[in-house]
């Protein structure tokens, strides 16, 4: 009788300790908001709305806007998603679908080591090959094909929009692979041998049975990278050239929401200025909380109650 | 015409597969040239006194990143000793207790905020800890990363507690087992390798987070002696090495990346090797 009452009282004291882990993402994202918003208060207060879509970034006479920022924001992930959303599905496809089965275990192991490369390392990566690589091989000769597009007009700096697009697409190339590799294991088999029964070929198999049937979730692995893309940072920092300016061309330095935070947070000298760079913070916390709510309810309902990703 | 209709589509079925193989070989290129780089321009810098001793002032060259390695295990014990517990006990409660419409909520939550980037849970760290206390310090470095692991171990562990069978559950409870005790010394102890794998990753992946460090850990020149003063770690030291103009520095962040990455891919490859057998015998 009296185990029985203390494992009674073990398990209510149990379950309330794991249900109040379990209850702290909660606190976290309440947290995460209130802090910015507190933080960014004086600059609410002083700025209002004219933040967005102000271009003045001028720290000595306490003017601030954040609209290069947010259009460096758009503009590198556009061209990351671009480069990544093609290549990663197509490799998803490959993995699951075509590629001969003893080449898909390594690929996939390769893929997932690319995930893990820390920010900071392909950014290293970046200053020291990739842009002087970019700027003395691929931008000239952009230039020289496709150099009526205003886009691809102008001087060629090293660092640049370009630049830190080519970085965030690397950035988000495995996550949106491995996401949609995922999907595409998902969709049952009887969808691929109805079409195989059909005398369809393996492509033929893809296209119709598979690609259609997975889109919803591809979909949600596409806003998924870009709700990376967004938040990337230190890569971007360490290529986009760090300059607050909107211009057309994409061989130009740019700066993000999160490289602008990076690279003058704690050199911020008046309360303004840092609260400036709080409320930058949560114009990206909002953006990214948006971004990645909206891809989690594309993948859950691809997924469904009944059916577990499986891995 | 219906052969040359047939020719055709095994064509696009051989040109389709050609082309989605090239994809996956530009994929991971980047990984192959990154990796290249780092061994080229790394291996020739990583020496004994990298290992040993502090950096040296500009101008001199030499010196190593001793503290800025030590402090990256130190961040890292700091942050599991927040993320650990908080996020196993909560993957605990989705797996054992099936609250289903406030688990989707706790899933979504934590999805979300593992997609917040890692920049801002540094701002909430320095308005919280650093504001308060007057300085950068190491604990604010160990907080801010023991934050961004929650999520991430919260889902990794609720995912191996559900691949426990469902029969261990019931026979040790149709045993008159307290059901505390059953998932304590039953299921967890069941998913203990899954458990650890998850962790692992988990630091991994913080160990190389630099963007949250940056106003909160800050860096250190010299070693750290209390969790009130700032602390060097490895993905801050790349990064100021990697930004300044002088060229013994670009050596010793290239040396610094090749022992990071060998760190991370590591712990990686080690643990995906390890439960690769289970994860096949299931397929």
């Amino acid at each position: 009788m009296g185990s029985s009452a203390t494992s009674h009282m073990g398990d209510r004291v149990f379950k309330g300790l794991t249900l109040a882990m379990a209850l702290s993402v909660f606190v976290l994202i309440i947290l995460i908001g209130f802090e910015l918003a507190h933080g960014s208060s004086t600059a609410i207060r002083q700025f209002g709305w004219r933040f967005l879509i102000s271009s003045d970034w001028d720290p000595v006479n306490e003017k601030f806007g954040a609209l290069p920022f947010i259009f460096g924001t758009l503009v590198s992930s556009a061209i990351g998603l671009l480069i990544a959303v093609p290549l990663s599905i197509a490799t998803a496809v490959y993995l699951t679908e075509l590629a001969p089965l003893w080449l898909r275990q390594p690929l996939t192991m390769f893929i997932e080591l690319l995930a893990a490369v820390p920010s900071v390392i392909l950014g290293l990566w970046g200053i020291f090959v990739m842009v002087p690589w970019l700027s003395g091989h691929l931008f000239p000769l952009l230039q020289k094909y496709l150099g009526f597009l205003p886009l691809f007009q102008g001087a060629i700096y090293g660092p640049s929009i370009f630049a830190g697009g080519i970085i965030v697409a690397i950035m988000i190339l495995p996550i949106i692979t491995s996401v949609s590799r995922e999907i595409l294991r998902s969709v049952p088999g009887l969808q691929r041998e109805a079409a195989y029964a059909l005398g369809a070929t393996r492509w033929e198999v893809t296209r119709i049975a598979v690609l259609s049937y997975a889109k919803k979730g591809l979909f949600g692995a596409v806003i998924l990278g870009l709700g990376r893309a967004l938040g990337e940072t230190m890569a971007v920092t360490m290529v986009i050239g760090n300059s607050p300016q909107i211009v057309k061309s994409l061989f130009a330095p740019g700066y993000t929401l999160a490289s602008v935070v990076a690279n003058e947070f704690s050199e911020a000298t008046t309360d303004t200025y840092l609260s400036a760079l709080f409320e930058i913070g949560l114009v990206l916390l909002g953006v990214t909380v948006l971004v990645n709510a909206l891809a989690q309810l594309l993948l859950k309902t691809f997924a469904g109650p009944g059916v577990k990703p499986q891995n | 015409m219906t052969v040359s209709n047939h020719h055709w589509r095994k064509a696009i079925n051989v040109f389709m597969q050609a082309l989605t193989f090239v994809c996956a070989i530009l994929v991971i290129l980047p990984l192959l040239l990154v990796f290249f780089y780092l061994l080229k321009q790394g291996a020739g810098a990583v020496n004994w006194a990298f290992f040993t001793e502090l950096p040296k002032p500009v101008g001199e060259v030499g010196g190593g990143m001793a503290n800025a390695i030590l402090g990256t295990f130190i961040l890292i014990l700091l942050a599991s000793c927040l993320g650990v517990p908080v996020g196993v006990l909560g993957g605990v409660f989705l797996s054992e207790y099936r609250h289903r419409q406030l688990n989707w909520w706790i899933r979504f939550t934590a999805d979300i905020i593992n997609g917040v980037p890692s920049i801002t849970w540094g701002m909430v760290v320095y308005a919280l800890i650093v504001l308060p206390m007057k300085g950068f310090s190491t604990l604010a470095g160990g907080v801010v990363l023991g934050l961004i692991m929650i999520p991430l171990i919260m889902r990794t562990t609720e995912e191996v507690l559900q691949l426990v069978p469902n029969g261990y559950r019931e026979a040790a409870l149709a045993l008159g087992i307290a059901q505390w005790r059953v998932i304590v010394q039953i299921v967890l102890r069941t998913a203990l390798k899954g458990i650890v794998t998850g962790v692992m990753l988990a630091l991994a992946r913080v160990a190389g987070e630099t963007a949250p460090l940056l106003f909160t850990a800050f860096g250190n020149a010299y070693w750290t002696h209390r969790l009130t003063e700032p602390i060097a770690a490895l993905p801050l030291q790349i990064f100021n090495y990697a930004i300044s103009p002088y060229d013994d520095w670009h050596r010793q962040a290239w040396a610094g990346a090749l022992v990071l990455i060998l760190l991370i891919s590591g712990i990686n490859i080690c643990v995906r090797t390890l439960t690769r057998d289970r994860f096949s015998k299931r397929a």
